[in-house]
């Protein structure tokens, strides 16, 4: 029989990597992602988990600890957010241009400044040119699993990326869900041993790991990661499709609700995917033909997946929880760039929304639709500010 | 201190392969081959960014014939710390059976200015590493810029000799003492000219269970504007100024001086002047006449005020 369970998403984030049992943590306290360390731990403290946990003094030590350890030949995973991410920031390019597999939790956060503990996506799209897969949660049940499919997709000797598994700060990370959480032997059996290529710990098999590049190199090094990415898409769909077989939980690149007979459609990623089926729903009863889509993956960007379901379409609304100031939000022109790919453009807006929080409801994203229908949308809105 | 052999060492496997790029005269290679002599296990090397690594490791190109490592610039120790976490998850678990050792080389700006709080950071952890600084006293892989490593007076290309200035202004920081506030198990000043003194450190130091440090000092030619043939002699005048005595510290308590170091402080040897440490180069060359005198006077009086605090601490 299934079992349920209650339980906020930080905490489901520790119980898939206390079922995993990796071999090294290492990690730094920041708001919302606290919980994943702390409830990780308690494992650690009452023996549940064999892991090397390492309380560093910084989140650059952390990540700088993880891809070392990971070069090592030890599966290896963290977690931080926001202002930890940024601190992060300079080991991020090195850890993927390293080819380590490495999964980093986010507990989504607006960036500072002003400081402000809350969710938006300002972290992880400051990081979204680093060389890291990129993976997007709606909900606990998501963040759960994703975190069990993450290092299939990251160690994959075709990918050998490092991972990000995003989930929104408190709205995800403190919210009390009901999971169904797989047996430890199922997720030990799915995830397998840790199988590193050229491990720094092969003392008979000497290895230097990151040496330098000079102009003539560098450039093909790079183009060896977007090989890399580009695998990711095939060995995501195999991971999703197997993963599908031990859960009963389908997951797709791009995720879809209600789009096939949909004329007008909005992008959206993480949390608010769920508040936006709500609205379409809202919507659908007063007859507008509306839908709504996740890219499940960030990177890498699922351009065919976003063209298909964009072709034919009248408009197309893409949500962006964070802002390039002086500019669109991160993933407006990216949505733009793949309708190229459809033969004809869609109308394309794009709100800005739920900055630093910013609380935003399901009418917030039914005014968005109206909008829209009434002519009233310009090509960037900022939803919910006064102009 | 046991004794030490040539003959011995020169059975020790050679880790670092000739021909990598460093500059002639250059001290790193052979700090780097005397500490490696330290142990006959099997050793994990690490580097913060700096001259050397990238005179060893340019693409497709390394000197190295040990497993080695290098991420970035400020994170020398947090480098290795993740290694060696590895090293005991994996040798707990059975999947690794060597003994394995592990070593960081950073430089001074690696070390005093932007790797302190990552070197502080493994210091605490107790890692199970040897950290050692090659200390040539300023930011030498990007042209003689000061760190909190150089002395008071050197001319570099951010703390210039000029009309108002007299170079830097300040002493250095005191990161051997820094370290050995921490506690930890082993930590030691040592020279390249003293080969037996940094040999036996090295030894002490892998054979420690814990952290330990090393600061050598590393003679630059290009940075303290002297020919590539007065390294050794330079690196055996700054033990004989006082400007760098020979001593190690164990467990932060344990106060011991070596080599030339002991001879002076038991009055065998004579201790020489500063004037002598800024004849020797370039970089102090404009504190020559009367203009700089006070600044002279400052630096031997800060010679002498730790030379006898270091006297003090040993004797206690």
């Amino acid at each position: 029989m299934e079992k349920h369970i209650a339980i906020n998403g930080d905490s489901a984030v520790a119980l898939a990597w206390k079922q995993i049992d990796p071999d090294v943590c290492a990690a730094y306290p920041i708001t919302p992602q606290t919980i994943i360390v702390e409830k990780f731990a308690e494992y650690v403290a009452n023996g549940e988990v064999s892991t090397e946990f390492v309380c560093v003094e910084s989140e650059h030590s952390a990540l700088t600890l993880c891809t070392t350890a990971s070069s090592a030949g030890a599966r290896t995973f963290t977690a931080t957010a926001s202002q930890g991410l940024a601190y992060m920031w300079e080991m991020m390019p090195i850890a993927a241009s390293m080819r380590v597999p490495l999964i980093m939790a986010v507990a989504n956060r607006a960036v500072s400044g002003p400081i402000d503990i809350h969710n938006d996506h300002g972290d992880v799209m400051a990081a979204r040119d680093c060389g890291w897969i990129s993976l997007f949660a709606e909900n606990v049940q998501e963040a759960y699993d994703l975190s069990i499919i993450a290092p299939r997709i990251s160690e994959h000797h075709d990918v050998q990326l490092p991972a990000l598994m995003n989930l929104d700060g408190f709205i995800l990370t403190h919210a009390t869900e009901r999971i169904t959480p797989l047996d430890d032997s199922i997720v030990k059996k799915f995830v397998g041993e840790f199988k590193p290529l050229y491990p720094l710990l092969d003392v008979k098999r000497p290895i230097s790991h990151n040496l330098m590049d000079g102009p003539m190199f560098y450039f093909p090094h790079k183009y060896q990661m977007v090989l890399a990415m580009n695998n990711a898409f095939r060995v995501t769909k195999d991971v999703f499709s197997e993963f599908g077989k031990i859960s009963g939980r389908k997951y797709n690149i791009v995720e879809e609700y209600k789009c096939d007979d949909a004329e007008c459609i909005a992008v959206v990623l993480g949390s608010s995917f769920g508040t936006m089926k709500e609205a379409i729903d809202q919507l659908r009863k007063e007859g507008k033909k509306v839908g709504v889509a996740m890219p499940r993956l960030y990177r890498p960007w699922p351009i065919e997946e976003l063209a298909k379901l964009m072709k034919g379409k009248k408009a197309v609304i893409v949500m962006d929880k964070h802002l390039s100031v002086g500019s669109y939000g991160p993933m407006f022109p990216e949505v733009v760039a793949a309708a190229l790919e459809t033969g004809s453009m869609p109308k394309m807006y794009n709100y800005i929304y739920g900055l630093g929080g910013a609380d935003t409801m399901v009418s917030d994203f039914v005014s968005v639709f109206k909008d829209i229908e009434a002519g009233k949308a310009k090509r960037i809105n900022f939803l919910g500010v006064k102009e | 201190m046991s004794s030490l052999a040539l003959k011995d060492l020169s059975k020790i496997p050679d880790r670092l392969a000739s021909g990598h790029r460093l500059c002639a005269g250059c001290p790193e290679s052979i700090i780097a081959r005397q500490i490696m002599m330290g142990t006959e296990k099997d050793i994990v090397v690490s580097c913060a960014t700096g001259c050397f690594e990238v005179s060893t490791t340019i693409f497709p190109y390394t000197s190295w014939k040990t497993p080695y490592i290098h991420t970035a610039f400020g994170n020398g120790a947090a480098t290795c710390a993740g290694v060696e976490t590895a090293y005991q998850a994996l040798k707990r678990k059975g999947k690794i059976k060597e003994d394995v050792k592990f070593v960081t080389f950073a430089g001074d700006g690696g070390t005093y200015d932007i790797g302190i709080q990552a070197l502080s950071g493994a210091a605490e952890r107790g890692h199970h590493m040897l950290y050692v600084c090659f200390n040539n006293e300023a930011y030498m892989n990007t042209g003689i810029q000061r760190s909190s490593a150089t002395g008071k007076g050197a001319s570099t290309t951010t703390s210039w000799a000029g009309e108002v200035m007299p170079g830097k202004k300040e002493f250095p920081k005191d990161m051997t003492m820094i370290m050995a506030a921490h506690g930890i198990p082993y930590v030691a000043q040592t020279a390249p000219h003293a080969w037996r003194d940094m040999v036996q450190k090295a030894q002490k130091a892998f054979n420690i269970d814990g952290p330990s440090f090393i600061n050598a000092i590393t003679p630059c030619p290009r940075g303290w504007r002297f020919t590539p043939d007065k390294t050794i002699d330079i690196s055996r005048l700054a033990v004989e100024t006082c400007v760098w005595p020979l001593f190690e510290v164990e467990n932060g308590t344990n106060y011991n001086l070596s080599g030339e170091s002991q001879r002076i402080a038991d009055g065998k040897m004579e201790k020489k002047p500063i004037t002598e440490w800024i004849n020797s180069q370039g970089r102090f060359s404009h504190l020559k006449g009367e203009k700089w005198a006070s600044v002279v006077e400052s630096m031997q009086a800060e010679v002498d005020r730790k030379w006898t605090a270091l006297i003090k601490l040993c004797n206690l």
